[in-house]
């Protein structure tokens, strides 16, 4: 028998959040995944979990896995404000306040039964291919999840570029490994053979993907830019940046979104926001970090409220850096894999981040930098605050700085916050002023 | 000879000498005499050592030095240790130093590589990256790369070649090193009472400032000098303390442990000077034999992977069983990513073999100690109380 339940108050109707079709598309792309992940040991498939830089989503695709990405996870079930009970589950456990939210996200997951963000089972990974770039927490976090799961473990270490550049031995570190370690484990859990020929297949949709990407990231030098390109970058690197980098569908994902911007750019159009299209490009802003997630929709409306648009994002290079001409070569596959590995945008030392930032505030004429400091994430954010000098120091534009947390919401401050950026933009509007009246 | 008063004395001045004043001393020696810092956990000294220059350890500015340049430069939630180290360097007191250093050991002391090329442009800074794969062909190879890369910096450095002659003789040299401080912590877990931890830190701390034979000869000496002490034996509780690899405790918290009625028996404070755990061959290819060694015969710590789950934490198990430890503290320094995310993993194998232990976080400038003493005064009391059950 079932009990009458007493009726809330008819809330007033929300307001319908607007999305551009690409950002549908890429979602219904990431549901299809985790519905994969769901089935695959169902139907026979294997699965595997990976980083998201040095992803070698196209290597695992020659193995037929079915392909999870644990900081993906963490970060989706931050934006379903989820990840909250599971990092203080993971706490519960043992884990320490100090450490990085994602990890203690996803180890709450599992205490919770791995149910993934979209309500279907998240399986246990049948290997884990620990890509060591560019963030020390990566070998740690698999340690952990190997710990619990007692699953095969693959590891490729990747060389820091400490000397800003990627040498011959460096290379030939990654090429060996891959051969020696990586392919032989996962043709073991797998079954399948590797078929360089097939990895070559998928490396040249990598490119196709690849260069549309750039187009679409650069489409940010126009007035007004056409993309917001760290809110609205994230749901355009979802794709390439996790299970579907070489996949026909990204392929065909970013050739849509290119044409979709490229219309914007002809119509002199401004950025979709949740609440619709920019109406006023007041600020143009480069950031450096990655956003908050718990809290992204507040975080994104505290700049479009303002006319602010970020045009160029250090965060959407993390899982690949391929707007200076990198791209994924069928003719070199494993060489390349290396090499995209190596550039990723956190394997870069810091005078390479300074030069890249001051490089994006000059070519997307930017009038400054902020600095999204993110208490989990270390490898971004220490040594943050020089990188903020240097870059005032050598552009001329101010520069500011906030602090959140990648999925934790105690670490978000809305109201400070808010301050930072109102007072940040009147130092923007000042110094504009100071330049006309001199 | 020194009474061993006297030898931990001298220890003491050169541990809260700031200004690394010995360093100055042993460059003003001679003309030309370079000196390279490193900071924890490990870098091939031997190399350094070979190039006829002085390594020397920086290990974070401790509980003395007042860090107000260096705040600037990082926010609340990292670590003391990259903060310090900047302070030390922007207030001139590391330009003593010719170069820096950077073992690859976890994000912030990478970063702070990049940060040191921006601020210190006239000195020789390199980020080490050792290998996180262990084959000699893979790890090894790549290695030997790398060790390659700093012999010809530093020779350049140096002016002149590092032979193989010179390379061989820095090696025996530290061979000798780690034999005389393996000696030390043998004795110390036979009997701790003897030689307390809170010398025998300061014995290895002096280590980063000295000429590898001179600190040979002072742990020789002060080994000897304390056997002739009679010093009373305590009921106290043999306990390892782990997790304090980089970022160094206060000499206070050791002392705290020790008051609170532990013997510390085992360590990872100072892990250079026991990272290699024998003799590095003196013959064949030399590079090839630091490679070998690191990758197949040096500790284990967090910031390195364990290619299999059954290794993890083998390591310190087999420390707590070599050493007859009824426990095991785990002090990390607060933000230690590498300590702290290695904890829970440790902690699960030490339950699953039933030892006993407690954990407490810390900074180099920890002041307040009393609630140490006392969680190490309740962690020993309950081991001694529930091992006479």
């Amino acid at each position: 028998m079932s009990t009458p339940t007493p009726q809330a108050a008819p809330k007033p109707a929300a307001k319908p959040v607007v999305k551009e079709d690409a950002m549908l598309l890429q979602k219904e792309l990431i549901n299809r995944n985790y519905h994969e992940l769901a089935t695959a040991h169902d139907v026979g498939r294997k699965i595997s979990a990976t980083f998201v830089p040095g992803n070698l989503n196209e290597l695992l695709m020659c193995f037929d896995f079915a392909r999870s990405l644990p900081e993906t996870n963490a970060l989706q079930n931050g934006l379903r404000k989820r990840s909250g009970k599971m990092i203080m589950d993971a706490e519960r456990d043992g884990h320490s306040e100090d450490v990085c939210t994602y990890v203690k996200a996803d180890l709450g997951m599992m205490l919770a039964g791995d149910v993934g963000p979209t309500g279907e089972p998240l399986p246990k990974p049948d290997v884990l291919l620990l890509s060591y770039t560019g963030c020390f927490t990566f070998m740690k976090w698999f340690e952990l999840i190997r710990q619990k799961y007692g699953c095969e473990t693959t590891m490729l270490h990747v060389p820091y570029q400490g000397d800003g550049k990627v040498n011959r031995n460096m290379r030939d570190y990654v090429v060996k490994q891959l051969k020696e370690n990586v392919i032989p484990t996962l043709e073991r859990v797998s079954g399948v053979k590797f078929d360089i020929d097939r990895l070559r297949e998928y490396l040249k949709e990598s490119q196709k993907a690849e260069t549309d990407l750039v187009g679409v990231l650069q489409s940010a030098k126009n007035r007004p830019s056409p993309i917001d390109g760290y809110f609205g970058a994230v749901y355009y690197i979802g794709p390439i940046f996790t299970a579907f980098r070489g996949t026909p569908e990204a392929t065909r994902y970013y050739a849509v979104l290119r044409g979709e911007i490229d219309e914007r750019v002809r119509e002199k159009k401004g950025p979709i926001t949740p609440e619709g299209e920019l109406a006023e490009e007041k600020y143009r802003l480069v950031v450096e970090g990655p956003p908050n997630w718990t809290s992204f929709r507040d975080f994104w409306k505290m700049f479009y409220d303002e006319g602010a648009v970020v045009v160029a994002s250090t965060y959407s290079k993390v899982g690949g850096v391929y707007d200076f001409g990198f791209r994924h070569d069928p003719d070199r596959p494993l060489e390349s894999l290396a090499e995209y590995c190596l550039g990723c945008y956190t394997n870069l030392n810091f005078p390479q981040r300074i030069d890249m930032i001051c490089r994006y505030i000059e070519e997307y004429q930017a009038d400054g930098l902020l600095i999204n400091s993110i208490k989990s994430c270390n490898s971004f954010s220490a040594g943050q605050l020089l990188i903020l000098r240097e870059v005032e120091k050598r552009t001329g534009k101010p520069a500011a700085f906030i602090e959140s947390d990648l999925v934790d919401p105690r670490y978000f401050s809305a109201a400070n916050i808010k301050n930072r950026l109102e007072s940040y933009f009147q130092m923007i509007n000042q110094k504009r002023s100071r330049a006309t009246t001199h | 000879m020194s009474t061993l008063a006297e030898i931990v004395q001298r220890c003491q001045g050169l541990f809260e000498d700031l200004r690394f004043d010995a360093v100055r001393q042993w460059k003003a020696a001679a003309p030309g005499r370079k000196a390279i810092g490193y900071m924890p956990i490990y870098v091939p000294r031997e190399v350094i050592h070979a190039a006829g220059m002085l390594p020397v350890g920086i290990f974070g500015g401790g509980d003395q030095l007042e860090v107000i340049q260096g705040d600037a430069y990082y926010q609340s939630y990292i670590c003391r240790i990259p903060r310090s180290t900047l302070e030390l360097g922007l207030t001139g007191r590391l330009d003593c130093l010719d170069g820096m250093l950077f073992p690859s050991i976890c994000d912030v002391i990478r970063n702070l590589s990049g940060m040191w090329q921006i601020l210190f442009k006239d000195k020789y800074v390199r980020y080490f990256d050792v290998p996180q794969e262990y084959h000699d062909a893979i790890g090894g190879e790549y290695y030997v790369s790398e060790l390659e890369v700093l012999r010809d910096d530093l020779a350049k450095l140096a002016g002149r070649p590092i032979t193989d002659d010179d390379l061989r003789n820095s090696i025996g040299v530290y061979n000798d090193n780690r034999r005389a401080v393996r000696d030390l912590y043998e004795y110390r877990s036979q009997r701790p009472w003897q030689v307390p931890t809170a010398e025998v830190y300061l014995v290895l701390r002096a280590g980063n400032v000295l000429p590898p034979e001179e600190h040979t000869q002072l742990v020789r000496d002060y080994l000897a000098a304390a056997e002739t002490e009679g010093r009373p034996k305590r009921d106290n509780a043999r306990v390892v303390v782990t997790g304090s690899f980089c970022e160094q405790p206060p000499l206070g918290l050791i002392k705290s442990i020790e008051m609170a009625g532990c013997y510390i028996v085992d360590d990872d404070l100072m892990l250079i000077q026991r990272w290699l755990l024998d003799d590095v061959p003196t013959e064949g290819n030399l590079l090839e034999n630091l490679s070998q060694a690191f990758l197949h015969r040096s500790a284990s710590t967090a910031s390195k992977y364990d290619e299999r789950r059954e290794d993890k934490g083998k390591f310190l198990l087999e420390s707590v069983k070599r050493n007859a430890a009824e426990g095991v503290i785990f002090a990390a320094a607060s933000f230690c990513d590498p300590a702290l995310l290695e904890r829970p993993m440790l902690q699960e194998v030490l339950a699953r073999h039933k030892i006993p232990y407690t954990a407490f976080k810390f900074a180099e400038n920890t002041g307040q100690m009393a609630p140490i003493r006392e969680q190490a005064g309740t962690f020993a009391d309950s081991i001694k109380l529930w091992s006479a059950a």
